[in-house]
């Protein structure tokens, strides 16, 4: 068998930025502190330490993914050779930056902090620390004067120490807990304006959604402890929480077919309530009632991909949970190639702004997924890489228009159009944004979506790849009209330079409830002269990030520009584990000057990558082979097509309809039946949200929420009043929806049954503590009976 | 079923115990009067205790004893007179439902007995009676601030919480 | 000494405890049906203590008398605040949580 002395050592490079990694998520995590202790007394009222924190972290980010750029370099030189001589199927292996120090520990189990720093970690963190730093600077004007200008900063600081600490968690563990200080963040800025009914409740339906998947990733990480922990332990000497050895555990052949499958269909739940997949993607939308920057910053471009980069992490989990490679369908591709399509038709019959760039990040999270479900792993990963420049373009985009253009209003159909001559910069950054989320050559989303479907081809998931196709035309068509609306025809409403009625309002800061949609945020005391002047360019605290995201949507895409050949695919090099053999010794060692045993070209070295056959004894492998689609001019030739006929087609609609106002086509919504079912579904947001709540909140939180006011006024008495208040809040949202609809007629199937169905089960919620204990017991009795039942 | 070697003076203690907590649990759960119950209850933790002694954990039972015999029923004793001006025997304090429970209860019983049953069989506790021993008092401590450390400082702040929250709720103001 | 005799027992307390959480309506004797389970647990925690022969068992069930004297303090304070507004403590007439 294999000999380690008949190994060839390569000394993988290492630094100071590699090594010290952590601190990447520590400053933010400091100046949160500061912020929230000191910030109020500062002359900036707390803004600086955040900025400060983010391009101190970018630095460190930046020299980190320099360095590890070395590394692998000086690994591939010394294998190249061998690499050539056709020893290896690929690469060699360029482990991990793995540092972990004990947190805490509890009956045995030891539980980890630290840092996992390889290609895919430094590239979110990359990206996470650069947009961090443009939004904060936009925010410096964008919020100006606003009343909660320091608890903003606090929370968008605290935001990115913890996706930072996320993205570079070694275990499960840390993983979660960047995971969590996520969800709260979203929560507290998505209700940043709270005192507006609408926005607390979006909050709150988004923390609730997102919980419910958040359950997946607790069960999916204990199945995965549970069977992994005494095979990594035996063979690599971590726990199973451990992310290395997790992946090794799945690609080893002695992890259970079940567990694996299991533990990952839990997690990709978590992924799907994180990265808003349907069916759970409702709450993603109703989150832009949080400021412009929160749109831009969480639920565009970091936060959201948050599961995207939980299946990339752990790939091999998903690989062999999933039967990825064996497979033309699974659950990741199905769920992304839905979430593709109804995101995207949703897209069209919005009239807010902000909500088309919401639908269209489900969609392109969507177009992730499909790509990490289908085995196109890098792409999946690039397009994380270059939508985050180009969606967080558009919406600081959009934030701009609603700052400067359109009198906070963001609504395309009132009060935009025709701003184009008005704010050129902004016009014209946005124009890039959308033609590089078309998927226009030689901008960044045609390599990374044009990726995507190509691999998904490849690899022999036909079906989604037309559905790959289509999502592309129907991107195109919904951003071409978001752009007509906005930027081109006639100008209406504020951007036409008209008041609105409640303008007085507008002096008075505090005005919160007088304009329910409207991104208002008291700042009119900095520009007051803005209603005289009309429309008008932002300031520059404004344009310049949206031109440097101009400027990056444009280039991003050469990173791994695979049309012009393989020596620009450094993405791919650099991002991609490979899906060699690693013997343990090596896999375990770290710190500074580790060796990486590459086996030589005689024994041991197998032709075939992992995933194709087992490890052997003392081997171990970290990533599946994937295999990657030959770029051919003719393949990205179809999907360049569709996309311009996607553009072309919507632009001569928009004319016809919002312009000329053609007759044959306004109105038709109302004339043709299908059309004005299916445009009433879609209105609708397919129904989903009426169906969680009646059939789930009404059945599940109400009672909750009852059981919560009486503890709150018999009991507990104005102690846990916090507690009482939100829960009575849900209930009153419940109620006055449910309300609603009945009055409003708007009588559906799912509604019907839920409430047929409540009517039947209601003697049974009688409010007596015994019977709700009594009915608890003998489930739980049954339940256990059945279990055993099963076992013998 | 029971050999010589299977210590019989502990098997008859353990037998006379059991039927005096199950009597005195029964009692607890079916008496009209609130301080019998309370009474009763005293059996049957001290008999807990005396089975926990046959279980060789001695420094258990002498906590149980302390802190379930000693304070917990001091304290019931008192919650029943302070909110019960009658200390006498009262006719309902069952519940209108309370049929309900003894299907539920006695479905609980019997799926519990069985997996116990058929789990252990006539499995014996320890193989050799000879090697039970006490358990040393030192090798708790270690456990509780060993490897058990954090749900020990979890517990003080459950107990924290519960003085100040107890303090909170009956204070009048 | 079997396994079976301790398990056992336990089950038999536990159900009893049960039968005492449902079936009562004064609120201090639920607490002490509550007290019972908790004792049948104990039961079964030190009994396997003894089988594994691992003193967890028993740290366990120190943990749990510690944590149902905090339970029966807050329980009880919460008893005495329901009779001072209600004077009462039947359970089965706190319906507010009619659905």
């Amino acid at each position: 068998m294999f000999a380690a002395e008949a190994a060839a050592e390569v000394h993988a490079s290492t630094g100071w930025f590699l090594e010290h990694a952590w601190l990447i998520p520590i400053i933010p995590a400091v100046a949160f502190a500061l912020i929230i202790f000191f910030g109020k007394r500062m002359p900036m009222k707390g803004s600086e330490f955040g900025v400060a924190s983010m391009f101190a972290s970018l630095v460190l980010a930046v020299g980190a993914a320099w360095q590890w750029i070395q590394r692998v370099d000086g690994a591939s030189s010394v294998a190249h050779s061998a690499v050539e001589e056709g020893a290896y199927h690929s690469a060699p292996f360029v482990g991990p930056i793995i540092r972990e120090w004990t947190w805490w520990q509890s009956g045995g189990v030891e539980f980890g902090i630290g840092q996992h720093i390889d290609g895919l970690a430094l590239t979110l963190l990359v990206v996470v620390a650069f947009i961090s730093s443009l939004v904060q600077v936009y925010s410096l004007e964008y919020l100006r004067g606003d009343r909660r200008y320091t608890h903003f900063f606090a929370a968008l600081t605290l935001f990115s120490a913890g996706m930072l600490g996320m993205v570079l968690a070694p275990n499960m563990v840390q993983l979660i807990l960047g995971w969590e200080i996520m969800g709260l963040c979203s929560f507290l800025l998505i209700g940043h304006w709270w005192e507006e009914e609408a926005n607390s409740r979006a909050a709150l339906k988004a923390f609730f959604t997102v919980r419910v998947g958040d359950v997946g990733l607790l069960v999916g990480t204990g199945i995965l402890f549970f069977s992994a922990n005494s095979w990594t332990q035996e063979n690599l000497g971590v726990s199973g929480f451990n992310i290395s050895g997790l992946s090794a555990w799945a690609m080893s052949g002695a992890a259970s077919q079940s567990a694996l499958t299991w533990g990952a269909v839990a997690l990709f739940v978590a992924c799907i309530g994180k990265s808003g997949q349907f069916p759970l993607h409702t709450w993603l939308p109703d989150a832009m009632a949080g400021p412009t920057p929160v749109s831009s910053l969480l639920h565009s471009s970091t936060m959201v991909v948050a599961g995207v980069f939980l299946v990339g992490r752990l790939y091999p989990v998903f690989w062999e949970g999933m039967k990825i490679g064996d497979t033309n369908i699974n659950f990741i591709v199905l769920i992304g190639g839905i979430t593709i399509v109804i995101a995207a038709l949703l897209a069209f019959v919005q009239h807010d702004i902000k909500k088309v760039l919401a639908y269209s990040t489900v969609s392109q999270l969507g177009y992730m997924m499909l790509g990490l479900g289908a085995g196109a792993w890098i792409a999946a990963i690039f397009h994380i890489f270059t939508h985050a420049f180009f969606k967080a373009c558009l919406f600081l985009a959009a934030g701009s228009v609603s700052h400067s253009g359109s009198h906070h209003s963001f609504d395309m159909k009132k009060d935009m159009g025709g701003l184009a001559k008005k704010m050129p910069i902004t016009a014209t950054t946005w124009i890039i944004s959308t033609l590089a989320l078309a998927g226009v050559f030689p901008l960044a989303g045609f390599f990374s979506k044009d990726e995507i479907i190509d691999n998904v081809g490849h690899n022999g998931y036909n079906a989604f790849m037309i559905v790959g196709l289509s999502g592309a035309f129907l991107t195109a068509a919904y951003m071409t009209r978001a752009t007509y609306l906005t930027f081109f025809g006639e100008s209406r409403g504020a951007a036409a330079g008209e008041h609105h009625d409640n303008h007085g309002a507008h002096a008075v800061h505090d005005d919160h409830g007088a304009h329910a949609v409207h991104d208002d945020h008291g700042a009119h005391a900095v520009h007051d002269d803005h209603g005289a002047k009309g429309p008008h360019e932002s300031p520059k605290l404004i344009t310049v990030p949206l031109m440097i995201l101009a400027a990056l949507a444009v280039v991003a895409g050469l990173a791994n520009a695979t049309p012009f050949g393989s020596n620009w695919e450094r993405f791919k090099k650099y991002v991609e584990p490979s899906s060699e053999y690693v013997m343990v010794e090596s896999a375990s060692a770290s710190g500074p000057g580790e060796s990486i045993v590459v086996p030589a070209a005689e024994e041991g070295a197998k032709k075939e990558g992992c995933a194709t056959v087992a490890p052997d004894e003392g081997m171990v492998c970290y990533f599946p082979t994937v295999s990657h689609a030959k770029f051919k001019w003719s393949k990205a030739a179809l999907s360049l097509v569709i996309v311009a006929l996607g553009l072309v087609s919507s632009w001569l609609f928009c004319i016809q309809y919002y312009t000329r106002r053609d007759r044959r086509l306004v109105g038709l919504t109302e004339r043709n039946t299908v059309l004005r079912g299916g445009y009433k579904v879609l209105w609708n947001k397919y129904y989903l949200d009426a169906l969680y709540e009646t059939v789930i909140v009404r059945a599940v939180a109400y009672p909750i929420s009852r059981a919560a006011y009486w503890l709150n006024q018999n009991v507990l008495d104005g102690i846990v009043n916090t507690v009482g208040k939100v829960a009575r809040r849900v209930a009153g949202w419940v109620y006055r929806n449910i309300d609603q609809r009945v009055v409003d007629g708007a009588v559906n199937g799912s509604g019907a049954a839920a409430r047929g169905s409540g009517g039947v089960l209601r003697p049974v919620q009688s409010g007596k503590v015994n019977q709700y204990g009594a009915l608890l017991f003998a489930a739980a009795a049954i339940g256990a009976l059945i279990l055993v039942i099963i076992n013998t | 079923m029971l050999g010589a070697d299977l210590l019989v003076a502990q098997n008859i203690g353990f037998s006379i115990i059991a039927v005096m907590m199950i009597v005195g649990a029964l009692r607890v759960v079916t008496v009209n009067n609130v301080v019998h119950a309370a009474l009763w209850l005293v059996v049957v933790l001290s008999g807990a205790a005396a089975q926990y002694l046959l279980l060789s954990a001695e420094f258990v039972a002498i906590t149980q004893v302390l802190v379930y015999v000693g304070a917990v029923m001091v304290l019931f004793l008192f919650g029943t007179m302070l909110t019960r001006a009658r200390i006498g025997a009262e006719n309902d304090l069952n519940n209108k439902n309370w049929k309900i429970a003894i299907p539920v209860s006695l479905l609980m019983l019997g799926v519990m007995s069985w997996v116990v049953i058929d789990g252990f069989a006539d499995e014996r506790l320890i193989e050799n009676p000879g090697e039970m021993t006490q358990v040393p008092v030192l090798q708790i401590s270690d456990d509780i601030f060993g490897p058990y450390l954090l749900p020990f400082w979890a517990l003080s702040f459950v107990l924290l919480i519960a003085v100040i929250g107890a303090i909170v709720l009956a204070r009048k103001d | 000494m079997l396994t079976t005799q301790f398990l056992l027992l336990g089950a038999v307390l536990f159900c009893i405890g049960i039968y005492g959480v449902l079936a009562r309506k004064n609120a201090v004797m639920v607490l002490m049906s509550i007290e019972l389970i908790l004792n049948s647990v104990n039961l079964n925690l030190l009994a396997f203590s003894v089988r594994n022969g691992s003193v967890d068992g028993n740290t366990f069930a120190l943990y749990i008398i510690a944590i149902a004297a905090a339970e029966v303090g807050v329980g009880l304070a919460m008893v005495l605040l329901i009779y001072r507004n209600r004077r009462t403590i039947a359970l089965d007439e706190l319906s507010e949580m009619k659905g």
